[in-house]
């Protein structure tokens, strides 16, 4: 019975085009119109014929199927889709093909479609075999996976037919994973279950592992071997690629906290001044993202995806203004009292996070993520890496040259570091070393208003988001060693790195206390850091 | 750092001033609160006595904080930790002592142990029932970590603000632990409810009173100890290390030696004033734990002036009086003034309230101007990071 | 120049200090290359040399604040100073003198002469510590030999700067050490106290070993003192200033700029 009505579905799906150019029956409405409720199987054998029609707007239908929506009218078993009226006991019915909403009736006349795992797997194979032949390849890919997790044997037709057609690459694996899925799955015999294994085996997750792991358990012989060596192999791989995804969640980590450290490093290390606002200079570069998007929603809510680009460079001159103004009117008066700068800046952190505070609300403002930096990029099967993460990692790598590059390129860096070296005898050479001073230390802050547009992407964005970091950005710089931007670099990713490493069997909070007592005794053996340096100019 | 010393006359005399009000207070308080009765004029009420003993335990922690600072140049933005421990110490004695009259009625485990199903103390809370134990804790505990964690530092060399940024992440790192449930410290809420100490009601006018003399006793104590150490030659020592500590190491002083032991007294003390406030308010919690906090203590003793023990505990009772007057009346307000504080004690005020009662460096007669030359010319030593070093920008 | 003796007991009367081939590098950059230095005792010694001869660095290596990568560096024959920090090499009996003067400025002149009056340097020792009598007369003396008496209860920081750099050689007298090192004790002051100091720096090396490190040749000459020449953290002459200075090798590198 189901194979007939699957062959005659495949048939009607064939000629579907067909009788579509000769303005015959619609089989999507003669399949609606054949469907009267009754048995999980007659429900079943709708969602097949449903799946036969290839008509995209059978999708609505199979979703109202899902949730609860498809009703039966008990008189004549005409099947609608409906939801509950405002008032008790009714239903809003609605037409299950065009959409078009009907009226609202009292429920009494009207049974709900049941659903239980057998039809929410059926449901799963319709949509994978609505979508398997669908003209976007990302549509296919994702149907293809749909089927491999759903391994519906009734989509197996379906999905050869697509394979027979297919000519994307990625899409074609995809599709012979979901075939051999649903081949293990209702078995087959040895030569074809091999081929099987060694196909979902290629394909490397944890929903192949989970697969395979079942075959070892129903199976004996060769296949038995070739399964438990599929999921060693799968095993291995997985343990390799979570190292790997350690690696990147640390490195990512440490991006965020080498754009974080940066600026107080050149604050901090080159100029040698403590700033206890440079989280708050990093806050304030993420509220002027959150500006900068709140005026793209108002005047082009089209162009929203390109607000991040303005508001980097926005976010620069705010924290670096800011900067500026903090070094012309507190820092320069403090210079060679770093203890005393340490508290006025704390003072200034105070309040800017108040004012930030009374301008927004204490709680957190909404940033959005652009559509390029959402979704994920699967590297090999099995490691998917956030586009969010790596625009960050890149947008780090970038700040970090760029820096590179003004200090050691720019006549500018080069008086910043005439002036840090020797102030007299830069002065008596015609450098302004007050305005210098005034730069690098804007630079440092402009850096710091660049991290916050890159922490607005991954954390909440409140008054408070400055001092999350401060504690940690000192670490990366003490640990890193002083003055030198190299030193953070690598303070940055081994302190991230070693986080993520730490936070699985020690949790998060553990993990970050057993960091600060690292760090905190590694300033025990080298005082000045990793990268310090040594001789009479150290201590001069 | 000239424009910190005061004369000694003056500031001598000032000292005599200082302990003599503040005796003054410990006996006459407790007498206007018990002996008057409520309601009739030059009645304290209780709840003034007790904001004024709370007042009082952060003037001792100022003094501690002080000791180090003015006297030694070690600035601490973790000296909250030690006296949230010793609160702590103290919490745990109190917890014990609520014993069946918590909501679960177990007569040897507190409240949030029962709740977080411990089905018998840690080891770390026994002899917690035993009030001179208690006190042996809320000395041991805050100055075997100073010990521990000076040890460490001093012996390495680490000064000036890399101490300062390390005693930071140490009271950072407290504050997580002791926001964990499994640390055993009650976590987010903890230690509160507190019925008796030492069988009175920490509740009845009596023992608040009793609260407020012993905190007043304790800031005279604090006081004299301290006063009595900088005016050794040991006090020489530090002003010494303050100001030159590699002239003092090229003279034989073990410059750690000194800062260590100054620095474990110094969380000592902090430690009591800490078991003494936990009585007066009724909770001690992770809170105490924010590095906010420990920076808060800072500039109680900068404000006040720091270099003159009385200047810091006149700096914590001003701020925390301010304080308690704008949280009630502008709460808004009161982080802008305590963030102006910062600033402008710093660019106007270095030698504090303490410094412009006594005359001693005249900051605001010499005008800004000076300072900046001053900063340009002189870099303090040991602590300093250099501006100026040659590699900086590789 | 050699190492010709071992530093253990080979002569009846031992060195006051003794440097044998010692080098030390900062990244790469060799501040001393080969250093070999004999100072006996009772002996008054002046050192010079270019900028970055490595003088400073030298006086570092001898006090402890500098450990050497190799080398050799014994007090009298056999204490071995590599293995010392600073505050022992000051107990041991060695002073020191900064280029910059570096007294207590916020104590009297009288407190800085007791912080550096020889006694037990312990802190428990320093809470308790009382000045005798026979201390008080030492204190008085030396503030009679650097002519601070009358400034006794002036806070340093307030004195001159030839001033400081006295207080500063007077606390060293207080240590009462066996080997003075003193880095420029001359720089910026005027003739007559150059002159002054000269005198008391030979008055102090009739009874201790001095090492005296000095840019100023009139100082120098004035000293009348044993010559080292050092250059790129090597020795490069020796012997009295008249002869050094013939030195064709020092006229290139030194004198002959």
């Amino acid at each position: 019975m189901t194979s007939f009505v699957r062959i005659l579905a495949f048939a009607v799906c064939l000629l579907a085009p067909l009788s579509a150019a000769a303005q015959d029956a619609d089989p999507l409405e003669q399949a609606v119109a054949d469907f009267h409720g009754g048995s999980y199987s007659d429900t079943e054998a709708f969602l097949q014929a449903l799946a036969a029609t290839g008509d995209e707007r059978a999708l609505p239908i199979i979703d109202a199927l899902e949730n609860d929506q498809l009703y039966v009218r008990e008189t004549d078993g005409v099947a609608f889709v409906a939801v509950e009226g405002e008032e008790d006991d009714t239903l809003v019915l609605s037409d299950p093909v065009t959409g078009e909403e009907i009226g609202t009736v009292p429920d009494d006349d009207f049974d709900d479609v049941r659903v239980n795992n057998r039809i929410r797997r059926a449901i799963a194979a319709a949509r994978g075999a609505l979508t398997l032949l669908s003209d976007d390849a990302g549509v296919r890919a994702r149907a293809a996976d749909s089927v491999f997790t759903s391994r519906d044997a009734a989509a197996l037709d379906t999905v050869r037919e697509a394979i027979a057609q297919e000519e994307n690459d990625r899409v074609l694996k995809k599709l012979r994973e979901a075939e051999a899925a649903i081949l293990l799955d209702q078995g087959a015999d040895e030569a074809d279950t091999l081929a099987a294994i060694e196909t979902v085996r290629g394909r490397g997750n944890r929903d192949a592992l989970s697969m395979l792991t079942r075959v070892t358990a129903n199976s004996d012989g060769a296949v038995l071997e070739a399964a438990q060596a599929a999921v060693e192999d799968i095993e291995e791989r997985l343990a390799l690629l979570g190292i790997v995804q350690n690696i990147w969640y640390g490195v990512s980590l440490g991006s965020v906290l080498l754009l974080a450290a940066t600026g107080l490093a050149i604050t901090f290390g080159v100029m040698g001044v403590i700033n206890m606002a440079h989280g708050e200079l990093v806050m304030l570069g993420a509220y002027t993202t959150f500006l900068v998007q709140q005026f793209f929603a108002a005047t082009m809510p089209g162009a929203m995806d390109y607000a991040l680009i303005v508001a980097a460079p926005a976010a620069f001159l705010v924290s670096g203004g800011m900067g500026v103004a903090l070094e012309r009117g507190i820092i320069r008066h403090l210079y060679g009292r770093p203890l005393e700068t340490l508290l006025a800046t704390w003072g200034v952190s105070l309040i800017l996070q108040q004012l930030v505070r009374s301008i927004f609300g204490p709680s957190n403002v909404q940033v959005s993520t652009p559509t390029w930096m959402t979704g994920t990029w699967e590297v090999v099967p099995g490691l998917a890496l956030t586009l969010g993460r790596i625009s960050i990692v890149l947008f780090t790598i970038v700040v970090f040259i760029g820096l590179m590059a003004v200090i050691q390129r720019t006549s500018f860096g080069l008086r910043m570091r005439a002036v840090t070296q020797n102030r007299r005898m830069a002065g008596s050479v015609g450098i302004r070393s007050g305005w210098i001073d005034a730069l690098t230390f804007g630079l440092g802050a402009g850096v710091a208003g660049l991290a916050g547009v890159a922490i607005s992407q991954i954390d909440n964005v409140s008054p408070n988001l400055g001092q999350t970091y401060i504690i940690d950005s000192f670490l990366v710089v003490v640990f890193g060693g002083v003055g030198n931007l190299w030193g953070t670099l690598v303070g940055a990713l081994s302190l991230g790195v070693a986080n993520k490493f730490l936070e699985p069997f020690a949790g998060a909070v553990l993990a970050k206390i057993l960091i600060l007592i690292a760090v905190i005794l590694f300033i025990q053996r080298r005082p000045r850091g990793l990268f310090a340096l040594r001789g009479r100019a150290v201590e001069a | 750092m000239a424009q910190y010393r005061t004369s000694r006359i003056l500031s001598d005399r000032a000292s005599l001033i200082f302990v003599a009000i503040v005796a003054a207070m410990a006996v006459i308080v407790p007498i206007l609160n018990l002996a008057i009765p409520q309601g009739s004029p030059g009645h304290v009420p209780t709840y003034i006595v007790t904001l004024m003993g709370k007042y009082l335990c952060y003037a001792m922690l100022a003094i501690a904080v002080d000791l180090i600072w003015g006297f030694c140049g070690i600035l601490s933005l973790g000296h909250g930790a030690f006296f949230a421990l010793g609160g702590y110490a103290m919490g745990m004695y109190l917890m014990r002592q609520i014993g069946t009259r918590g909501v679960y009625g177990n007569p040897v485990l507190p409240d949030f142990m029962v709740f977080l199903n411990y089905d018998h103390l840690p080891w770390y809370w026994l002899g917690s029932d035993s009030f001179l134990f208690t006190v042996f804790l809320i000395m041991a505990v805050p100055g075997l970590l100073a010990f521990v964690f000076g040890w460490l530092a001093f012996r390495s060399r680490v000064s000036g603000v890399y101490f300062s940024i390390i005693t930071q992440a140490l009271t950072y790192a407290l504050l997580l632990a002791f926001f964990r449930n499994d640390m055993g410290f009650g976590g987010n809420n903890g230690l509160t409810d507190f019925k008796d100490i030492l069988g009175f009601s920490v509740q009845a006018q009596g023992t608040r009173a009793t609260l407020f003399f012993l905190s007043a006793a304790g800031v005279v104590g604090a006081f004299l100890l301290c006063r009595w150490l900088v005016g050794s030659k040991f006090g020489r020592v530090l002003v010494g290390i303050r100001d030159a500590e590699s002239r003092t190491r090229f003279l034989g002083y073990r410059v750690e030696h000194y800062k260590l032991a100054v620095f474990t007294l110094s969380a000592v003390i902090a430690g009591i004033a800490g078991a003494l406030y936990v009585p007066q308010v009724g909770i001690i919690n992770p809170g105490e734990f924010s590095p906010a906090n420990s920076i808060e203590i800072v500039i109680w003793v900068a404000l006040g002036g720091r270099g003159t023990l009385w200047g810091a505990a006149l700096g914590a009772v001003l701020v925390n009086f301010t304080k308690t007057y704008f949280t009630g009346a502008a709460p808004e307000y009161w982080t802008y003034i305590l963030g102006a504080m910062f600033v402008l004690v710093t660019l106007f005020l270095p030698a504090g309230v303490a410094g412009a009662l006594t005359g001693g460096g005249h900051p605001l007669r010499r005008g800004l101007g000076l300072f900046t030359s001053m900063g340009r010319r002189k870099q303090p030593e040991g602590g300093a990071v250099d501006p100026a070093e040659p590699e900086a920008a590789r | 120049m050699s190492a010709h003796h071992p530093p253990q007991g080979a002569r009846p009367n031992p060195p006051a200090l003794y440097l044998n081939d010692v080098h030390v590098a900062f990244d790469g950059f060799k501040a001393i290359n080969g250093l070999n230095l004999i100072v006996e005792k009772g002996e008054l010694r002046a050192i010079i040399g270019p900028n970055g001869a490595g003088k400073t660095t030298m006086m570092d290596i001898i006090t402890g604040k500098t450990r050497p990568d190799k080398g050799e560096v014994f007090l009298r024959h056999d204490i071995d100073l590599t293995k010392k920090d600073e505050a022992e090499i000051a107990n041991l009996g060695i002073g020191r003198k900064f280029q910059k003067p570096s007294v207590f400025e916020s104590h009297t002149v009288y407190h800085n002469l007791e912080l550096a009056q020889k006694a037990p340097r312990g802190p428990l020792a320093a809470i308790f510590a009382r000045v005798s009598p026979e201390m008080e007369a030492r204190i008085e003396e030396v503030l009679g030999i650097i002519g601070l008496s009358d400034d006794r209860d002036r806070m340093a920081g307030n004195l001159s700067h030839g001033q400081k750099q006295w207080l500063e050689i007077g606390m060293l007298l207080m240590q009462e050490p066996d080997l003075l090192l003193v880095d420029e004790p001359v720089a910026g002051m005027t003739d007559a106290e150059t002159e002054q100091t000269a005198e008391l720096l030979k008055e102090i090396a009739k009874t201790r070993s001095v090492v005296v490190v000095e840019h100023d040749m009139t100082f120098v000459e004035q000293l009348g003192s044993k010559v080292t020449v050092l250059h790129e953290g090597t020795v490069i002459a020796e012997g009295p200033l008249s002869v050094v200075r013939e030195d064709p090798h020092v006229i290139e590198v030194y004198l002959g700029r």
